[in-house]
């Protein structure tokens, strides 16, 4: 990079490239965020930036337990099927990063489909075999089909990471006496924690994000998550439409991508181009 | 657990000091096989208890007549219900709009991804900035991005509307579907990039600036080398991306909510699950939209030779 020489010219065009991609991909943001600082009057006025500011929009959704509780639902959810999300595709990635064993393209196989597996087509029976087992409306019922859609994801980041740990280390382990297990604890898990971080965001993204599940398989705030309950809104009488509240509840959820955008970013860049494709 | 595990392993170091060369590394390589697939079950436990087995569960439903609001006419009915699905004109109209979605907003986000990508690669300076924003449309939620739009476009009300006229695109099909195309690449964009971005930096540099010296014009580079080059990662990225919009709903439900003819196969087999409460009908939409899905990879990968991602792996 050092070698290359910059002409003005190529300076101002990547910098217009730059600028416009950075434009594109904030306005939208910008747009909630207006939104959601207009008066419920001023919404009716198309202009970008708000005319007159107000945090009405923010107090009125965190005063009431209708944005706030799927809120915790969404945190907690997301923070417990990631973690066992992550376990289990640590668990997988490492046999089949490092072992030998008969059916390991059959487990790679399976998690190609399920990472492009329709989830309307499991919306019909799982509502029906959640009813039955009583896991309709609650948490372990988002649980589990997150873990299940979190697990290929989890694999395939995990698995690269794994391979990029020197082989050497876990023999000289055994060497020393450690069995494949305490190898795994001892000294492969600590070398893969920045792997797993990285997954973990990614699996975290993917939960909070989702919305089919979330609607189909909660009928309450008890386990409806923020994104779901988004799409519940009502407005302060039944002819508004709360464009407000539901712009505010909207910035409130994108905060936390933002924030891990902008920390992890490198770590998110290298888990999905590393998992994804190294076909 | 560990105990026995080391105990385990104590056996086996007798076994290797008793001379018997064979026998000790088979015994190894079982414990390697038996380690692997004890690893890997609790996660393919999963896996199969939420997909396969529901999946088995929708065909038995889809072949039964099963209406919540009619619990006691429950009835084994064979293909019926997709008869009554293929011949119904609202099943053509959703996979029409679900095609016509797939088609267009995976060919511009390959192009605009593509663009990105070499951005992403190539910038002189501001590279992580670029890359900060790109990922903010792919981690942000969909439902989110979804309301930004549909505000956006609502006339007096939205930005977009009031530039192009103060139009309603949301109110008649063809816009509608144009605005739910645009929304999917501006979420979808980065992850394409993202993609080709790791096939991008596979393309050797040497390669490019050899061509450079033999008078290669950018376009004959990037069309002779890079493109060749990075093929198979396009074919991957392309697979995710058709197969994912091909599921397209959190956008159409919020955007539209399939009114207007323009509600995707997925929002078709939710209404009828939520709004009609036809479990037969909805599990027989669910599996047409799982062979749909079967097909469009087994194309890719029979026909367009793409490497199924991981398969490396398993030659390992």
């Amino acid at each position: 990079m050092a070698a290359v020489i910059t002409t003005p010219r190529q300076k101002t065009g990547w910098g217009t490239a730059n600028f416009v991609v950075i434009a594109l991909a904030l306005i939208p943001v910008l747009w909630m965020v207006s939104l959601s600082f207009k008066t419920p009057t001023a919404v009716l006025d198309p202009s970008f930036i708000p005319k007159s500011w107000t945090w009405s929009n923010y107090t009125q959704i965190l005063k009431t337990s209708q944005f706030i509780r799927p809120l915790i639902n969404s945190i907690g959810i997301g923070l417990i099927s990631t973690f066992i999300a992550v376990a289990l595709a640590s668990m997988a990635a490492y046999a089949v990063a490092r072992l030998a064993f008969p059916g390991k393209g059959v487990l790679i196989g399976m998690s190609l489909l399920i990472a492009v597996f329709p989830q309307i087509a499991l919306i019909t029976p799982m509502f029906s075999i959640e009813r039955s087992l009583h896991l309709f409306n609650t948490w372990p019922g988002l649980v589990i089909p997150y873990v299940a859609f979190g697990l290929p994801l989890g694999i395939y980041t995990l698995s690269a990471f794994f391979r990029e740990i020197p082989w050497e280390l876990e023999k000289a382990a055994k060497v020393d006496g450690a069995t494949p297990l305490q190898a795994f604890m001892k000294v492969i898990a600590p070398l893969a924690a920045p792997g797993m971080v990285t997954t973990a965001i990614l699996v975290f993204l993917f939960c909070w994000n989702e919305f089919l599940f979330a609607i189909s398989f909660t009928s309450t705030t008890a386990s409806r998550t923020a994104p779901a309950s988004i799409a519940y809104f009502s407005g302060s009488s039944q002819f508004t439409v709360p464009t407000g509240p539901i712009a505010a509840a909207a910035v409130v959820i994108t905060i936390p991508i933002i924030i891990f955008v902008v920390f992890f970013q490198r770590r998110i860049v290298s888990g999905l181009t590393s998992g994804a494709v190294k076909g | 657990m560990s105990l026995s595990a080391q105990v385990a392993a104590g056996s086996e170091a007798t076994q290797e000091a008793s001379g018997k060369r064979k026998a000790p590394l088979s015994e190894g390589a079982r414990a390697e096989r038996r380690l692997g697939w004890m690893l890997c079950a609790p996660a393919v436990i999963v896996m199969i208890a939420v997909t396969a087995y529901p999946v088995g569960y929708a065909i038995y439903l889809s072949l039964q007549r099963d209406n919540l609001e009619l619990p006691n006419a429950v009835k084994f009915i064979g293909l019926s219900n997709y008869a009554a699905v293929l011949s119904s004109p609202f099943w053509w109209q959703a996979l029409k709009v679900t095609v016509i979605i797939t088609v267009f907003s995976v060919a511009i986000t390959l192009v605009l991804g593509m663009l990105l990508a070499m951005l992403m690669h190539r910038t002189l300076f501001g590279r992580n900035t670029v890359r900060t924003a790109a990922l903010i449309p792919y981690g942000i939620v969909t439902v989110a991005a979804a309301y930004g739009w549909q505000y956006a476009w609502t006339p007096n009300e939205g930005y977009l509307s009031a530039a192009f006229g103060n139009s309603a695109p949301l109110t008649s099909e063809v816009p509608a579907i144009a605005v739910i195309i645009l929304a999917e690449i501006w979420k979808t964009t980065p992850f394409m990039a993202l993609l080709l971005l790791a096939g991008l930096s596979l393309v050797p540099e040497d390669l490019q600036k050899a061509a450079k010296v033999d008078g290669a014009t950018a376009w004959q580079r990037f069309t002779r080398i890079t493109l060749p080059l990075m093929k198979p990662a396009i074919l991957v990225a392309l697979l995710f991306r058709t197969l994912d919009s091909f599921r397209i709903f959190d956008n159409i439900y919020i955007l539209t909510a399939g009114a207007n003819g323009t509600g995707s196969v997925s929002v078709l087999g939710y209404d009828n699950l939520f709004n009609a409460l036809n479990l037969g009908i909805g599990s027989t939409i669910s599996i047409l939209i799982f062979i749909c899905v079967a097909i469009i990879a087994f194309a890719f990968i029979k026909g367009f030779g793409t490497a199924a991602p991981g398969t490396d792996i398993g030659k390992r």
